[in-house]
């Protein structure tokens, strides 16, 4: 049974990333990018946590817990944002979402 | 004092009458008009009288004038109305409702209500078979409000309220048959005609206000008498011409004298109280009124006594072959205003005042008695389908006959001692400058009397040459007609013996009384050096001169020749009777006859009736050249100058437009446009494209980091 080093739980934080990315760039609905943040900010915790496994410490632990508080503030305030937003354009997708531009 | 203090009332109450027939006449019978109408005339003559009375006690034979302000009419004490007089100070606008008895307005007061009186009473019986009973009367009784106003104002701003209200009613009445196309234009004819005069009357009066600073005849006088104004001064010579362009609409003289002649258009007894005794008197009356004025202003005084004795004559001329009765009255009329502006212009106020007084009475009397005739002919006029009258409508007869020795100026009818001073007048004063003007009045005087007989003749004396039909129906005129003839006729005999000269014994009460109005002039005349006719003392030595009794001889002569000629010609004129001017020169008669081309001249000169080619002549066509010259020529380089206006704005448009806006404004802005394409790509909305970039960047840098 090979162990589990650091480099496997990097290698599992980076798929992770790289699929949150992927789900950021491509869908259209808000909710499921807002759900793709979610991985983004996973996969770095899962960095955090396995770095403080690493060096035998709590600091990444404690930081990993700051960023899943911050991502809930995140989902709450997109999700409140996407809501007021849906009540005037009646549409999640982001690509319809283009009033900024120029 | 009474009557004094109320002397307003005398023009109110034929007002009031007025007013009457203006609300309620169509309803009233007849005789209630009769009782409205003619009594307001016969209360306003009474009033006048006892007015009269109480006036010579008041003045106590001083001539001292009275003056009774009744409320401030225009303008008001407090100088609201200020204007700015020729010297540079001011002065307040000020015309009260105010009236003025003196000798002379007492005199014409007296004679407007009773030949007024004597004229409506006699209309009732004339007009009795003639529709508008009620507006004739209306008509009348308004005359005789204007005209009273006329008289008894006591500046020149009511005089012309008056001037104007018997301006109206002249018209009114010219035009009462006005269903007859001939006496609607007649009336046209004097309305036009006499505002030609008022313009001057009213620039005249203005300008004596402008110079004097007062529209008061009173005020006038005193500073006129004042010695500040020079004689010939020039402003007082234009404002006296000025104001004798109105008397000469107003009485009918040469050039504004067409109109009277016409407006016998009008009923009879109209013609008899408007067009012969009261309101073509209104211009001597003007004039005498302003004597003072005119007193200063030698050169007015010529034109007045020039164009008075020229009127007289020319009048006189055309009078001698008429046919129809009321016109040969009518120019006689105009002769006989002409006589009375040659005595004023002469410096005789009061020999020209006289005569209006005896003319009224026998010209009034005339033109009745020619009414009478006419009635009694059934309507006709024409003098040449009448003859043999004398028996059969004998009172007409033998008043007009005493009217025609008073007009002809046959001792001792009234035209005599009238006609005479004028002329005794005329030969004396200015030491004899005027004595070619004596000879014209003297050949008028022989005129007159010819055509005078000559009416008598035809219309009385000569075989009749009615219609049978016309014949069988004449008749004598009702006593409501006949009574003011035979009144009139009296006055006619009388009158004149108001003035019994001195050379024949008399005092010349007339003129005593009228003295205080002119007495200054006839100072002013002496001091100039002339014979000063005026001047009491001078004039009685001078009265018994042996030329007056040659004088009154001649005329006493031209008038016995006039008839004697008239009654040979005509005695005996059977049907389609030889005129003698016709015999002797049938080129003169046609030149009378047809008035010396004088209306078919201003249709030339004034009208614009007449055409040569297609252009328009006169005054009108004088107008029309300058409407064509405004439409063509002014208006034409008004356009033209607009038109390049036009052009040059379209390209400064056009280079606004294209060049400024276009090269200067939207230009770089289109460039920036085009810029702006390219760099918009950039930036086009879609939230992941802008993290696609990010990502690529970030990657971008990852790569040339670990590569590095």
């Amino acid at each position: 049974m090979v162990p589990i080093t650091t480099i496997h739980y990097l290698v599992v934080a980076a798929a992770l990333f790289v699929l949150g990315v992927i789900g950021v760039l491509t869908r259209r609905n808000v909710v499921v990018i807002l759900m793709s943040i979610e991985l983004i900010l996973n996969a770095v915790n899962l960095n955090l946590v396995a770095f403080s496994r690493m060096w035998g410490n709590l600091h990444g632990q404690v930081f990993s817990i700051f960023i899943t508080v911050d991502a809930a503030a995140e989902a709450a305030a997109g999700l409140g944002i996407l809501i007021a937003f849906f009540r005037n354009k009646e549409t999640v997708n982001v690509d319809e979402i283009d009033l900024l531009k120029w | 004092m009474f009557f004094l203090n109320h002397i307003y009332l005398i023009p109110l109450f034929p007002a009031f009458g007025a007013a009457i027939m203006f609300f309620f006449g169509r309803k009233l019978q007849k005789t209630t008009v009769d009782a409205v109408c003619v009594g307001a005339i016969v209360v306003a003559f009474l009033f006048a009288c006892f007015t009269a009375v109480e006036y010579t006690h008041f003045a106590h034979g001083t001539g001292q004038p009275f003056e009774k302000i009744v409320y401030t009419w225009l303008g008001s004490g407090d100088g609201h109305l200020n204007f700015t007089k020729r010297d540079g100070t001011l002065a307040s606008f000020n015309a009260d409702a105010g009236f003025l008895l003196d000798p002379l307005s007492s005199i014409w007061l007296l004679f407007v209500t009773g030949v007024g009186m004597l004229i409506h009473i006699y209309s009732t019986g004339y007009m009795a078979h003639e529709g508008g009973y009620y507006r004739f009367f209306g008509y009348m009784n308004l005359f005789m409000f204007s005209m009273l106003t006329l008289i008894l104002a006591n500046n020149y701003i009511l005089l012309f309220v008056g001037w104007e209200g018997v301006g109206l009613c002249s018209y009114l009445l010219i035009g009462f048959y006005f269903h007859r196309n001939s006496a609607s234009t007649a009336a046209n004819k004097a309305f036009i005609v006499n505002r030609i005069g008022d313009a001057g009357f009213i620039l005249g009066a203005l300008t004596l206000s402008w110079y004097l600073g007062s529209f008061r005849f009173a005020d006038i006088n005193t500073l006129a008498r004042s010695g500040h104004f020079a004689i010939g001064d020039p402003v007082l010579t234009a404002a006296a011409l000025l104001l004798f362009v109105g008397a000469c609409g107003k009485s009918a003289q040469i050039p504004l004298y067409i109109w009277l002649p016409d407006a016998m258009e009008g009923p009879t007894p109209v013609s008899a109280l408007i067009h012969a005794a009261t309101m073509v008197t209104a211009g001597v009356y003007m004039v005498a009124r302003s004597n003072a004025v005119f007193i200063l202003a030698p050169t007015a005084m010529k034109t007045v006594a020039i164009v008075g004795a020229l009127t007289a004559v020319f009048a006189a001329s055309i009078g001698l072959v008429q046919n129809d009765i009321k016109r040969v009255l009518a120019y006689s009329t105009v002769s006989q205003l002409g006589y009375m502006f040659l005595a004023l212009g002469v410096g005789a106020f009061a020999a020209g005042v006289f005569h209006v007084f005896t003319h009224a009475f026998f010209k009034a009397l005339l033109f009745l008695g020619s009414g009478s005739v006419i009635h009694a002919m059934s309507g006709e006029q024409d003098m040449r389908n009448m003859g043999d009258l004398r028996r059969r409508i004998p009172t007409t007869h033998w008043t007009m006959f005493v009217a025609t020795l008073a007009i002809a100026g046959i001792f001792p009818f009234a035209g005599f001692f009238s006609k005479d001073e004028i002329l005794w007048q005329t030969w004396a004063s200015e030491g004899g400058a005027y004595r070619i003007l004596w000879f014209v009045g003297y050949a008028t005087a022989l005129m007159t009397a010819f055509y005078m007989f000559r009416l008598m003749y035809l219309t009385f004396y000569s075989p009749s040459r009615m219609s049978h039909e016309v014949e069988h129906h004449v008749h004598e005129s009702p006593k409501s007609m006949t009574v003011p003839l035979v009144i009139l006729a009296i006055c006619s005999i009388g009158a004149g013996w108001l003035s019994w000269p001195h050379s024949l014994g008399g005092s010349a009460n007339f003129e005593k009384f009228l003295e205080p109005v002119f007495a200054h002039e006839a100072v002013v005349l002496q001091e100039e050096g002339k014979s000063g006719q005026l001047a009491a003392g001078k004039k009685e030595a001078e009265h018994t001169d042996k030329t007056e009794y040659v004088l009154m001889f001649l005329s006493l002569a031209a008038a016995g020749v006039g008839w004697g000629m008239a009654r040979s010609a005509y005695l005996t004129a059977r049907k389609d009777y030889p005129e003698p001017i016709a015999q002797k020169s049938p080129r003169l008669f046609n030149v009378l006859y047809n008035k010396w081309f004088v209306d078919e001249g201003y249709d030339y000169i004034f009208t614009g009736r007449r055409k040569l080619g297609k252009v328009r002549l006169g005054a009108m066509g004088a107008g029309e050249a300058a409407s064509w010259f405004d439409a063509k020529v002014i208006d034409g380089v008004v356009n033209d100058v607009g038109w390049v206006a036009r052009a040059v704005a379209t390209l400064s448009t056009w280079s606004d437009k294209w060049i400024i806006d276009g090269l200067g404004v939207n230009g770089p802005a289109i460039l920036a446009r085009m810029i702006s394409y390219p760099a918009r790509l950039l930036e086009w909305g879609l939230v992941q494209w802008y993290a696609l970039v990010m990502v690529a960047g970030l990657l971008g840098f990852g790569v040339y980091y670990v590569w590095k």
